[in-house]
């Protein structure tokens, strides 16, 4: 079992509980996470998950990867060096308490 | 012959036919609306399918949602360049050589030019831009929902889906607005072949196109030597990914936004109507709680898939589905087949407006060419529905629709329609 926080851009926080093995983008859906869709259902081909990582956590979850992922932001709005797709990374144990922070939109 | 004795003659066809001889390229099957007996079959009995002649010539058919996906997110081997035939089956809609003329354009590119052209056009779709948008089509929606008759028939194709689809592409250009309906026809010129009923031939179509051309120049030449402004044709123009392009990469570009903006909205204000309509228990429930338009939307867009498919050549061998796909391969991806597929969708026959997970559909494409408008798209449908429910009890449709003879844009010539105050 482990805690992942989501932080939409206003600042309303959301502390969830998952086991590990889910991407982060199933368990933001799961809780109903305002701002993550996820449209394609996991296969880094909508970038309708776009997320921050918190510059703390970056390190443990990795950056973009490359391929589909990195191609995929290209086209999401306001990337930054820790914009990832929340359905490429994959929950484990070293990720309890991993902070996310939500893009004011995805498109 | 009756609608439904042609839909059992077209079922009893579809289901003796050796697997072989299906070719579901065949335009007078969606224009009788009987594709998806074919598709069900291939979804079946041979998911990957090989056709060896058609009027395309050889192509492969990928019919399930989970191989679409497959094919559509790997564009390192299944390319969009127009060079070796763009993304239609019909080589000749972006290519010359054969009757038609080369329109290069982004969705026709493959990375990296592909993301540089895209990336040029896609902030006036971005969620900003949206919301600046929001006020202007809400107004011209309403301004032309009050103009139409209650209590009489009209077609609700012309007097609502295309004025509102055309209306909106004359604002993202900046397009003289009294000639909007020059934008209406060039969309359905750029991708109708000769016999469609829409052009006699590749002679008259490209004339069109070139008539498309010289108007935009003048724009372009405009803009150019203006200030930057928001419409697409000033990004274009202002653009270094763009500035410099070819005149016919300009031209390729121009249709593309014309056409990406205009057939598939218009299809899909069309297709909701029919839906409601087919589906009296559905309208009663968005009726009861008008906030399902926001999953019924995505729905619509689902039920109705306005392009029935995209198409990629294969740049290297490939395996899918246990058949062996070889490189120069045409490859068919049918987005109407994967949006029907019982194993990756929940009844997908039924119109269902309160779904889970509306948005996992087919329509928008996946993966670096998934349709940049989408989000207009929806915006444009979502405001459309809130209007109407604002104004009239229920659309009742009194005839039966008139499709296109495409096998690429899925949508309606007419809908006749009378509104209930």
């Amino acid at each position: 079992m482990l805690h992942i926080k989501y932080v939409e851009a206003n600042g309303t926080e959301y502390l969830v509980e998952t086991d590990a093995g889910f991407n982060a983008m199933e368990v933001a859906v799961k809780n109903g996470i305002p701002g993550i869709d996820g449209d394609c259902g996991g296969a880094a081909a909508c970038a309708t998950c776009h997320v921050y990582v918190d510059p703390g956590w970056i390190e443990k979850t990795g950056k973009a990867a490359e391929g589909l992922e990195q191609s995929m932001l290209e086209f999401a709005e306001d990337v930054q060096d820790n914009s990832r797709l929340a359905c490429q990374i994959k929950l484990d144990d070293a990720l309890d308490g991993l902070v996310l922070k939500l893009p004011e939109k995805q498109h | 012959m009756t609608a439904l004795a042609s839909a059992t003659a077209a079922a009893t066809e579809a289901e003796s036919l050796p697997l072989d001889r299906i070719d579901v390229s065949r335009a007078e099957l969606f224009e009788r609306n009987v594709e998806g007996e074919y598709f069900a079959r291939l979804r079946r009995e041979d998911p990957v399918h090989y056709c060896a002649e058609s009027a395309y010539g050889p192509y492969w058919s990928i019919t399930t949602y989970k191989d679409i996906m497959a094919v559509d997110t790997n564009h390192q081997v299944f390319s969009s360049d127009a060079g070796l035939g763009g993304i239609l089956i019909d080589d000749n809609i972006q290519k010359s050589g054969g009757g038609g003329i080369d329109l290069p354009n982004f969705i026709g590119m493959d990375p990296p030019q592909h993301d540089e052209q895209r990336k040029a056009v896609s902030p006036i779709v971005a969620p900003a831009n949206l919301a600046k948008l929001e006020g202007t089509i809400r107004e011209r929606v309403g301004r032309v929902l009050d103009g139409l008759p209650v209590g009489e028939e009209f077609d609700w194709v012309p007097a609502v889906s295309i004025e509102l689809t055309t209306q909106m592409l004359a604002t993202l250009f900046d397009f003289p607005f009294e000639d909007r309906r020059k934008l209406t026809r060039w969309s359905d010129v750029t991708v109708a072949e000769p016999g469609s009923g829409i052009i006699d031939s590749w002679e008259q179509r490209n004339s069109e196109l070139m008539e498309c051309a010289n108007y935009f120049q003048r724009l372009w030449n405009e803009r150019v030597n203006s200030d930057p402004g928001s419409d697409l044709i000033s990004m274009l123009a202002h653009s270094p990914a763009t500035r410099n392009m070819t005149a016919e990469n300009y031209l390729g570009n121009v249709v593309l936004l014309i056409v990406g903006g205009n057939d598939t909205t218009r299809n899909s204000m069309t297709g909701g109507v029919l839906a409601l309509h087919q589906n009296p228990a559905e309208f009663a429930k968005l009726k009861a709680n008008p906030t399902l338009i926001d999953s019924m939307v995505p729905e619509i867009i689902r039920w109705q898939t306005p392009l029935s498919h995209m198409r990629r050549t294969a740049v290297a061998d490939a395996e899918l589905g246990g058949k062996t796909i070889r490189k120069g391969d045409k490859v068919v991806m049918w987005y109407v087949s994967g949006n029907r597929d019982d194993t990756a969708i929940d009844r997908p026959e039924a119109f269902i407006i309160d779904r889970e997970r509306p948005r996992q559909h087919l329509s928008f494409g996946f993966g670096i060419h998934r349709c940049v408008g989408n989000r207009l798209a929806e915006m444009q449908l979502k405001i459309l529905w809130e209007e109407i429910l604002k104004r009239f009890s229920r659309i009742e449709v009194t005839g039966d629709p008139v499709r296109v003879r495409s096998n690429f844009v899925r949508g309606y010539a007419s809908l006749p329609v009378r509104l209930h105050a």
